[in-house]
């Protein structure tokens, strides 16, 4: 295990109070520098709380939190010297422009006026927004947006780069693109801390992950093994004819030897599943029957899936992601 | 939807790559920069100077030409004697909405970028007021032409004029200190609005700006006389009529002093405190 100096983000019994409900309860971290630590965990579980406190916004109520090693509370300016934040709804100035947003924050990290202005140039053309440039930031769409937010928070490459839910409402287009900018950002070498509900995106991008609920880290690990611990993917079907799901429940059972449920959906069921060739063994299955499927997929368990057997509780509202597709 | 590029984006790392850190900039630098901010903003939105030209407008040439008959027998008459008063409660206005702008602003997601920035916090505030001083210079240059037009002609010409206008912005930026620290304290714009008002309203209207102090019963000649507005608007008649200056001008330093001494360190508490 790296020792406590290494270590980018270290944390100990960090908690928060809003009155009486404990957003934050306890949560312990060491995520060492390099890569992608991601947050996983439903509206409400504490995820962007925690993140104010490591960002040097919001003192914590009880425990410590160490960033490069040194305290967020007590060494507040030397911790905004190494991190840089893009919040989960723009933290840029909407009714600036583009290339005023990333001057204004050049100029407070330093930069000559002119300096500013050809980083500010440079960054807009990286991440393809130079012809946006002089357009007030609300006339912007949601991916332009995230994007210049993201520009905005790297003006400086900063050592740890926090993301709260960087993805959230963006299309699979911009959404893939900020999961480029996230991967080039850990190639230069920059940790990144970010926040989703959606198990998928976590699971592209994180190297770790701490599932969070109610304030607390439930589970934590790697990808694979936060699937291990919640035990098996999930095969999903749906048949071309509702009529033949009865009989295609019973022939799964058989040869698999797994309860097959059926899904809301009349002419869908699911079954758990350990591995990928017993998936298409079902397939097979069906093939051989002559009962036509319309869809197969196989994957990580959803979200709700993860939290279910994680927790034994259904997860609250908004937890429910696209696990497998 | 899983084939996403595994492979950093190309064109980004070049931009990526600076991890020169340049020196951190001054106090002064970043409140200039937050000024620039204020300026941009107006550039953007200039609707927000409506309340600058607006005001002015309305209480000069009400006041004038409602009460100038019958105050001083002439509406030319009483311009030269309210312009000084109506220029300075103009201005002191117009300080209310300082608070109600941070109060807008720190609302806003950029705040929290901010915040996260490692210079000297309260460099916001500054950057916001001195942006505001625009805006009350804004509406002092409007009260003036438009006095000029109406016929306020000073005795003290133009050097006169320009230092009452340079004490009124001085006095104005140190009372903004104040609407930031209630700007920081309120919940909400509405009751920031409602708290500035009872408090603004006797303070504009207690003192010499409308009438002369000695035509006032005797106890309310001693509440106007404590009244610091009173006292600058004295002291910017004096200036603007070259006229010699009484101890006004000091309990106006005073006052500016008190001010900035106590609403200065407040508001910097209340700020860093704020979530």
């Amino acid at each position: 295990m790296a020792t406590s100096s290494s270590l980018a983000i270290e944390a100990h019994g960090l908690v928060k109070l809003f009155g009486s409900v404990r957003a934050v309860d306890g949560i312990d971290l060491a995520v060492p520098p390099g890569g992608v630590y991601g947050f996983l965990g439903p509206n409400g579980a504490g995820k962007t709380t925690t993140i104010r406190m490591l960002a040097t916004l919001l003192p914590p109520d009880a425990g410590t939190a160490k960033v490069f090693g040194q305290c967020v509370v007590r060494e507040a300016k030397a911790v905004r010297s190494r991190v840089s934040l893009t919040g989960q709804f723009a933290s840029v100035d909407e009714d600036l422009t583009g290339i005023e947003n990333l001057v204004l924050l050049a100029r407070l990290l330093g930069h000559s006026w002119s300096q500013a202005r050809a980083r500010g140039m440079e960054l807009l053309e990286a991440f393809g927004l130079s012809e946006a440039a002089a357009r007030q930031v609300k006339t912007y769409s949601g991916g332009m947006r995230r994007r210049l937010d993201i520009a905005a928070s790297i003006v400086v490459t900063p050592d740890l780069i926090f993301l709260d839910e960087p993805t959230s409402g963006l299309d699979p287009h911009s959404r893939n693109e900020v999961w480029g900018i996230v991967r080039a950002l850990v190639a230069q070498g920059t940790t990144v801390l970010l926040t989703t509900q959606h198990l998928e995106e976590a699971d592209h991008l994180a190297d770790r992950i701490g599932i969070i609920d109610r304030g607390k880290i439930i589970a934590e690990g790697t990808a694979g093994e936060l699937k291990t611990l919640s035990g098996s993917g999930s095969l999903h079907v749906r048949l071309r004819d509702p009529g033949c799901r009865v009989e295609a429940m019973a022939l799964l059972g058989r040869h698999l030897g797994v309860p097959v449920t059926p899904e809301s959906d009349p002419a869908g069921l699911s079954t758990r599943l350990d591995d990928t060739e017993r998936a298409s063994a079902a397939l097979d299955v069906l093939a051989a029957a002559g009962i036509q499927v319309v869809s197969f997929s196989f994957g990580l368990p959803s979200l709700d899936e993860v939290f279910l057997s994680l927790t034994g509780n259904q997860a609250e509202g908004g937890a429910n992601s696209g696990g497998a597709t | 939807m899983m084939d996403s590029p595994r492979t950093p984006d190309l064109t980004l790392s070049p931009a990526l790559s600076r991890h020169t850190r340049p020196r951190r900039p001054s106090a002064l630098s970043c409140s200039l920069t937050f000024f620039w901010r204020v300026m941009l903003k107006i550039k953007h939105i200039p609707e927000q100077m409506f309340d600058v030209v607006a005001y002015p407008v309305m209480f000069l040439v009400l006041f004038t030409y409602i009460f100038g008959g019958a105050i001083a027998g002439s509406t030319t008459e009483y311009l030269q004697f309210i312009l000084p008063g109506i220029l300075a409660i103009n201005v002191i206005f117009i300080t209310i909405y300082t608070g109600l702008g941070i109060l807008n602003d720190i609302k806003k997601g950029v705040f929290d970028r901010f915040r996260s920035l490692p210079i000297w916090q309260p460099s916001f505030l500054v950057g916001a007021l001195l942006g505001d001083t625009v805006r009350y210079a804004v509406a002092s240059i409007l009260v003036i032409l438009l006095g000029l037009a109406m016929g306020f002609r000073p005795d003290g010409g133009t050097l006169g004029v320009v230092w009452a206008t340079l004490l009124l912005l001085a006095f104005s930026f140190c009372l903004s200190w104040a609407w930031i620290s209630l700007g920081l304290v309120m919940r909400t714009p509405e009751s920031l609005m409602a708290m500035s008002m009872v408090i603004l309203f006797p303070l504009s209207f207690l003192t010499n700006v409308l009438v002369p102090v000695e035509t006032m019963p005797g106890w309310l000649q001693a509440l106007v006389n404590v009244n610091p507005i009173t006292h600058l608007v004295a002291a910017m008649r004096e200036l603007m009529f070259a006229e010699p200056l009484s101890a006004s001008i000091g309990w106006v330093a005073l006052s500016c002093a008190l001010l900035l001494l106590v609403f200065g360190p407040l508001s910097v508490r209340l700020y860093r405190r704020k979530r």
